[in-house]
């Protein structure tokens, strides 16, 4: 199952819910402010880390970009552009969006 | 494989209305079928065809019927949601007793048994939102 997180974890708690929800083995995306999820040596990075024991971290590439945050990204957080978010979204059965 | 989109908030907002499309894209592009774009709560505002936007700036609602007539899609606006946004076509507004309607090229109005439809008749319904 792919899970997409659209808010900044700073800013809501979607990421946590998804993180809480999610079962092992899935993709989750982080996308628009969702991506400041990813970004490196922030409060949220070890969450992040010990979550990639679990699931396979993405974030939008586009959106890391227009953030400004592209080469802050958290080491294994895989970068990945619309047409990898089409990929992913056909390689799962589901797609669920934490807004 | 076939996608039915969700969009839940309005041009301009977030960036819900940027995501779906450039998903859209992305997916035409890789040879993938949009069954349906669906446009529900904030996201009816996505069909008003009296937006204005700068000319140094995207136009959200344009692009959308741009891409449709592009690709023949199905965008739908719920009506439940339009009604109370203020988004009517011709018929829409003669039923309401309105002096005019202002649905842009490509969309349509219907019902929310569009989207029930839209995620039965797809492989993957995906959903953009506030």
């Amino acid at each position: 199952m792919l899970h997409t997180v659209n808010k900044s974890p700073f800013e809501k708690n979607s990421l946590d819910t998804c993180l809480a929800h999610a079962k092992e083995g899935s993709a989750i995306l982080l996308i628009e402010d969702g991506v400041y999820g990813a970004l490196n040596g922030s409060k949220m990075t070890a969450q992040i880390q010990q979550a990639m024991e679990k699931f396979t971290l993405y974030a939008l590439g586009p959106d890391l970009k227009a953030r400004g945050i592209a080469d802050k990204v958290i080491d294994g957080v895989k970068v990945i552009d619309y047409a990898g978010f089409v990929d992913l979204a056909c390689e799962n059965d589901k797609v669920q969006a934490w807004l | 494989m076939k996608f039915t989109i969700q969009v839940s908030e309005g041009p301009y907002n977030h960036q819900a209305s940027d995501s779906a499309y450039q998903f859209a894209k992305a997916a035409l592009e890789k040879g993938h079928e949009i069954y349906r774009v669906f446009f529900y709560h904030d996201g009816v505002n996505n069909a008003t065809r009296l937006t204005t936007p700068p000319q140094d700036d995207r136009n959200v609602v344009n692009r959308w019927s741009a891409l449709a007539e592009e690709h023949n899609l199905d965008l739908v606006v719920c009506v439940a949601a339009a009604q109370r946004r203020g988004i009517a076509d011709a018929d829409e507004s003669k039923r309401n007793g309105k002096d005019a309607d202002n649905i842009a090229p490509g969309f349509r109005i219907s019902g929310l048994g569009q989207l029930i439809e839209g995620g039965i008749q797809s492989d993957r319904l995906v959903i953009f939102g506030d």
